[in-house]
């Protein structure tokens, strides 16, 4: 049975969940150059975008405003020369040539054969395919090569029509913009870059701080913080929830530490009574009626070991906190005066008068058998500790929405020095020499007290002790985080 | 009574199982949940101690819901080494009838077997209690012993009374402090004997016999002397 298990372990273990499956290609595993590799595209992407707009707005208006007016030209000369025939067309033609101040103007009227009729070209440029209208060409004006834009149109009776602009200026001024932006674009794709590694290295120092701080804990260095900047930003936050958290654990850890020092040491006691009283009843009993006593007694032992154990399990399984589940809203007068019922016969017989002083509804807010039990346990102690013919005072006040619980009495009370160790499981004070009890009560009140977002003071009553458990009324107060209640 | 006592621990069940026979009572023992449930569904019982933690797939609780949902009304008593209060809540909630945490004193779990096995053969509305010569009226409330009028206190007459229910039975001091008090925890001081003693001094000491008696490393016993 068990090496079939551990022969299906040894299988499983190749997809255990630690190995990670092999989603992206290697490189694009770093979250920072993955966050790296978004910035320089969206920074590139958008330098394009915007190189392509201005172009847009400049070259590209340039070269619309330059067709527009080929275009009016080009219609106002064939309204002439529907008006007046072919004269009236080479005079306004004339015109315009003379009137063209920036002499950019471009104008060729030619007969069926080609042969030039009026305009400033010397001949029909033979570059111009017959099928086109628009075209932009070299052209050759008073010895000067230049460029041109030109529109072609045919007029009846075989004759073509050329008009243009000179474009030379402009399409130098394109270049030199399209080279511009071309440079710009290389310039910004080598920002990006940069950026990106810039993002990539603040990204990585970010997380390295809380990745070497948790390396080193697993390591076993729990004392470890993250450090935090002190810029208040998100990865401070981020810093400071973990340590808090890194706080929390500790405190739990050394509970636990406290805790099993403290049943190491003990228990040890009760059990070796009981182990010693069997080994010595099984060796040297003289009668059955020994041996019988004997077993009784360390029955007995084990008995209080069990009980031991019990308040311990108890105390832990409150401070894990999985009783919050059970909270309700309950009236705690009955119970206060169910309680004093309870013990009031011990007090009675102990010659202490046990008094109670509560409003006609106490409003609580939790688990009403946990309540019950730590009020239970001050109520113990204080009858316990109380000299013959003493009072204990249990008194209940409500106060904005907190209820505070006292339990007075005018005993030895607990010296200041060892107050704030009362609360700690095993510990027993001088006075409790020759009580019984085994130092878990406090203990569990003050489990109870954190549970419910609440606290537990011990204070001095002049003579006596006076131990006050506040307990929230309503719900919204049971439910602030308990790492408050336990700082305050 | 016939008892089934379903527990895998050998030695938890011998002792269990040796201690009940001697106390009279017919005893079936099954290791393992499926021969438990067979054996409570199959047979018919007076009582059932039942482990919480069982091998072979079928647990307590399931035995118990696996019961209750064929109208099985057999009273159950709960063995468990869970000793997590929300843990006894999930027992009873089940349909368990008491509960009880390992380890135990054999003493407290008879007393509470038998006092289950009382419960279980339903009494109906009872009016009137009457132990020997002690008269109890839970309508009017009031007590008399051999025709004398005593006088309690309203949680006296709760103590008195389950008591009196379960006359001539061992009643234990947890028992005494879950049934009269409502409370499921140990309270360390011995409340329950300085309220038994109370208790006697009215019900017993002006009259010339003991009605409540101490058993030894048990509890109490309510009964008269010929009983
Ligand atoms: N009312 C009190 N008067 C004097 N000392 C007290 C009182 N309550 C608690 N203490 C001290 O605190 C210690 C711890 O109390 P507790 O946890 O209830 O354990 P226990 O009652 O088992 O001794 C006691 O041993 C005692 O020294
Ligand atoms: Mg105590």
């Amino acid at each position: 049975m068990t090496e079939a298990r551990a022969a299906d372990l040894v299988v499983r273990s190749p997809a255990s969940p630690l190995a990670r499956p092999p989603a992206h290609p290697r490189f694009l595993r770093s979250a920072a150059l993955r966050f790296a590799a978004i910035y320089a595209l969206l920074f590139g992407l958008s330098a394009l975008a915007l190189a392509l707009f201005l172009w847009w707005e400049t070259a590209g208006l340039l070269d619309r405003e330059t067709d527009q007016a080929i275009s009016a030209d080009v219609q106002s000369l064939a309204e002439r020369w529907q008006e007046g025939g072919l004269p009236a067309l080479i005079v306004t033609i004339q015109n315009r040539l003379a009137e063209n101040v920036d002499d950019n103007a471009i104008y060729l009227l030619v007969d069926p054969a080609l042969e030039r009729i009026a305009g400033n070209l010397a001949f029909w440029p033979t570059s111009l395919p017959l099928n086109r209208t628009w075209a932009e060409l070299p052209i050759e004006r008073a010895g000067i090569r230049s460029l041109a834009r030109v529109r072609r149109y045919n007029l009846p009776g075989g004759l073509h029509l050329l008009v243009g602009r000179d474009v030379q200026v402009r399409a130098e001024l394109r270049d030199l913009l399209t080279g511009a932006l071309f440079w710009a674009l290389l310039v910004v794709l080598v920002l990006g870059l940069a950026g990106a590694i810039v993002i990539r290295g603040l990204f990585r120092r970010a997380l390295a701080n809380v990745s070497t701080t948790a390396a080193a804990i697993s390591a076993g260095d729990l004392s470890q913080r993250v450090r935090i900047t002190g810029r208040g930003d998100e990865f401070d936050r981020l810093s400071e929830t973990i340590n808090e958290m890194l706080e929390r654990i500790s405190r739990l850890m050394d509970g636990v530490r406290q805790v099993s020092n403290a049943i190491a040491h003990d228990l040890r006691t009760p059990i070796t009574r009981a182990r010693t009283r069997l080994e010595d009843a099984a060796l040297h009993a003289q009668s059955e009626a020994d041996l019988h006593a004997a077993i009784e007694r360390a029955i007995a032992d084990l008995d209080g070991v069990v009980a031991v154990f019990q308040a311990l399990l108890r105390i832990a399984e409150i401070e894990a906190g999985a009783r919050r589940s059970a909270f309700a809203s309950f009236d705690a007068a009955p119970l206060l005066s169910d309680l004093v019922d309870l013990y009031g016969a011990v007090a009675e017989e102990k010659g202490i008068s046990l008094r109670l002083q509560s409003p006609e509804r106490l409003a609580l807010f939790g688990d009403r058998e946990l309540i019950q039990q730590a009020i239970a346990n001050l109520l113990d102690n204080a009858l316990k500790f109380s000299p013959p013919g003493g009072v204990v005072r249990l008194a209940a006040e409500s106060a904005s929405g907190m209820t505070a619980i006292t339990v007075a009495d005018r005993g030895p009370g607990i010296p200041p020095a060892v107050r704030v160790r009362a609360t700690e499981r095993f510990f027993r004070g001088e006075a409790a020499r020759h009580t019984p009890g085994a130092g878990l009560g406090l203990a569990l009140v003050q489990a109870v007290a954190q549970l419910h977002a609440g606290s537990l003071t011990l204070a001095d009553n002049a003579p006596g002790l006076r131990a006050v458990l506040r307990l929230p009324g309503t719900a919204e107060l049971a439910a602030r985080p308990a790492a408050t209640a336990m700082d305050a | 009574m016939r008892i089934l006592v379903v527990e895998d621990d050998k030695d938890v069940a011998g002792f269990v199982v040796k201690g009940l026979r001697e106390s009279g009572h017919v005893v079936e023992h099954a290791d393992n949940g499926r021969d438990g449930l067979f054996l409570a569904a199959s047979e018919p019982f007076d009582a059932i101690i039942l482990d919480r933690m069982l091998p072979g797939g079928i647990d307590g609780l399931r035995i118990l819901e696996t019961l209750r949902s064929q109208r099985n009304t057999v009273p159950v008593l709960f063995l468990s080494a869970l000793g997590q209060v929300d843990d006894r809540v999930l027992g009873l909630k089940a349909g368990g009838d008491d509960y009880l945490t390992k380890p135990f004193a054999f003493a407290e779990l008879l007393a509470r077997v038998e006092a289950l096995t009382r419960r279980g053969k339903g009494e109906g509305p009872v009016t009137k209690l009457t132990v020997g010569d002690l008269e109890m009226d839970l309508l009017s409330r009031s007590v008399r012993r051999a025709g004398q009028k005593i006088d309690l206190q309203p949680r006296e007459f709760l103590l008195l009374e389950y008591l009196m229910r379960h006359a001539g039975q061992v009643v234990t001091r947890t028992m005494l402090l879950e049934g009269v008090w409502d409370y499921h925890f140990d309270p360390q001081t011995n409340v329950i004997d300085v309220h038994v003693s109370r208790l006697r001094q009215k019900v017993d000491k002006p009259f010339s016999s003991a009605l409540i008696h101490t058993v030894r490393n048990a509890g109490y016993m309510l009964r008269t002397d010929g009983q």
